[in-house]
């Protein structure tokens, strides 16, 4: 078991050496997994782990990838998407073009849902998915838009849920225990690595989803990327975070109006 | 003398179950009095759905104040936290509630373990786990780190338990300080030596 101290030790290496800066985390899932990647690597020691960490970059990037949670699936929460549909798609239609962007998008499960909403909706064509993550890693998968063939029963049962009206296995080619989505889907995704953290605005954006990234910061790293987020949103656009996430008691609350039960608010100024 | 939040000095039970538990906390819930003063978290193994209605359920038993939790919740004396469905509860050094929606544990999401053992590194002597009725091992992990950390260990007797294996499986490999029916939990967290 690492301890605090330990773990103090470690996100200041990963900064000072690597400039990955994870001191504003939420430190009890971060200390979780740090101790479940250390028994996962068998470390016999801490100081086995450290000297890894700060000198071996291969090593790094995977310390990078597993200390942060990459779960995701498609059409998580149905009834979100249904309201993307119902509510949100409509008025985003309107516009001339549509920019939509995924901050911390992992493997990309929820940006193909979301290329499928705007295909169903006629909207694809002229829309643009930007896909960002800190991990390079799990962008690849974006890229290559295939993910596992076994999860594709759930995920089709989500997209009806969502309100989906088409045959969920039109939109991939099944091969080898694999699902590759249309590339008629990928081709409106652009993928770039971001660090929330670090990194500034990149553009000015219609939709921005956020889903179960910001449970993962403490509360002052919560404000400052939805100082971010409000930078890159244009007036009277959408930004959606998590289940159990709010904008409520955050710095920018004020500056937008809840959408229904579902956690989309509207810009308002 | 530094006066850090609610919970200096206040106690905390971490309760768990999974198949048949939801029948316990619909008893135990009504026998506890309204004026007690301890944190309770409550981890049930649940449908995989974002709903919110069990915890209206929960919350219309109880005289105590009980919400689902959400990300950075505030531990106060005399609530009771319900983990989310579909995401583990943990808990801060601040005394705050921190949701993770990273792989099940124990096939589970939220998972005791997860909870006990962060709750353990957080609140230990002060820290009370529970085991109910349930049909996986989940929790004999979690309770072997409060144990750890000086806390104490309780499950609900076999005997009463609906599916006994996750309360077995905790005796099996622990030393569990209390063996209690739904009555004897219900008096001790009544008891004026938590409260």
């Amino acid at each position: 078991m690492i301890e605090d101290e330990d773990i103090e030790l470690l996100l200041t290496d990963l900064f000072e050496l690597h400039g990955y800066d994870f001191t504003s985390y939420s430190r009890a899932s971060l200390k979780r997994r740090i101790n479940r990647l250390y028994s996962l690597d068998k470390f016999p020691s801490f100081a086995e782990l450290r000297y890894r960490v700060r000198s071996d970059t291969s090593y790094l990037k995977r310390f990078v990838e597993e200390i942060t949670v990459n779960v995701t699936e498609m059409f998580r929460d149905p009834t979100f998407y249904l309201s993307l549909r119902n509510d949100i798609l409509p008025i985003l239609g309107t516009k001339p073009f549509i920019r939509i962007w995924h901050a911390g998008c992992s493997t990309g499960e929820e940006v193909y849902s979301m290329a499928i909403l705007l295909k169903e909706a006629g909207l694809l064509r002229k829309s643009l998915l930007y896909a960002t993550d800190l991990n390079p890693t799990v962008l690849e998968k974006v890229r290559r838009g295939i993910f596992p063939m076994n999860q594709m029963k759930q995920y089709s049962e989500s997209y009806i849920a969502s309100g989906g009206e088409m045959d969920f296995s039109d939109y991939y080619t099944a091969n080898y225990g694999q699902a590759k989505f249309n590339g008629e889907l990928s081709e409106k995704i652009i993928i770039s690595t971001h660090n929330l953290v670090s990194d500034s605005s990149f553009n000015e954006f219609d939709l921005i989803l956020c889903r179960n990234v910001l449970i993962y910061f403490d509360k002052d790293l919560q404000d400052r990327v939805l100082r971010l987020f409000d930078s890159s949103l244009g007036s009277l656009g959408y930004l959606a975070l998590g289940s159990k996430e709010t904008l409520k008691f955050s710095v920018v609350q004020h500056n937008y109006k809840q959408l229904n039960r579902e956690k989309i608010w509207k810009k308002v100024v | 003398m530094e006066k850090s939040s609610v919970n200096s000095g206040v106690k905390v039970i971490a309760i768990g179950g999974s198949a048949g538990s939801l029948e316990v906390l619909f008893q135990l819930l009504p026998l506890l009095r309204d004026d007690i003063k301890v944190s309770i978290l409550i981890v049930l193994h649940r449908r995989n759905s974002a709903d919110s209605s069990l915890s209206e359920l929960l919350a219309s038993k109880c005289h105590l104040p009980l919400h689902e939790a959400d990300d950075k919740d505030v531990i106060q004396a005399g609530h009771i936290y319900l983990a989310p469905s579909d995401y583990h509860l943990l808990v801060e050094k601040d005394h705050t509630l921190s949701l993770d929606d990273s792989e099940k544990v124990n096939y589970s999401r939220p998972s005791l373990d997860v909870t006990f053992e962060s709750a353990a590194d957080v609140y230990g002597p002060a820290l009370t786990g529970i085991v109910l009725s349930g049909a996986n091992d989940d929790g004999t992990l979690g309770l072997q780190a409060i144990k750890k950390m000086g806390g104490t260990i309780i499950v609900q007797d076999p005997e009463t338990a609906q599916i006994p294996i996750m309360p077995q499986n905790a005796l099996t490999h622990l030393a569990i300080d209390h063996i209690f029916s739904i009555r004897q939990m219900a008096e001790y967290l009544n008891s004026a030596e938590l409260n």
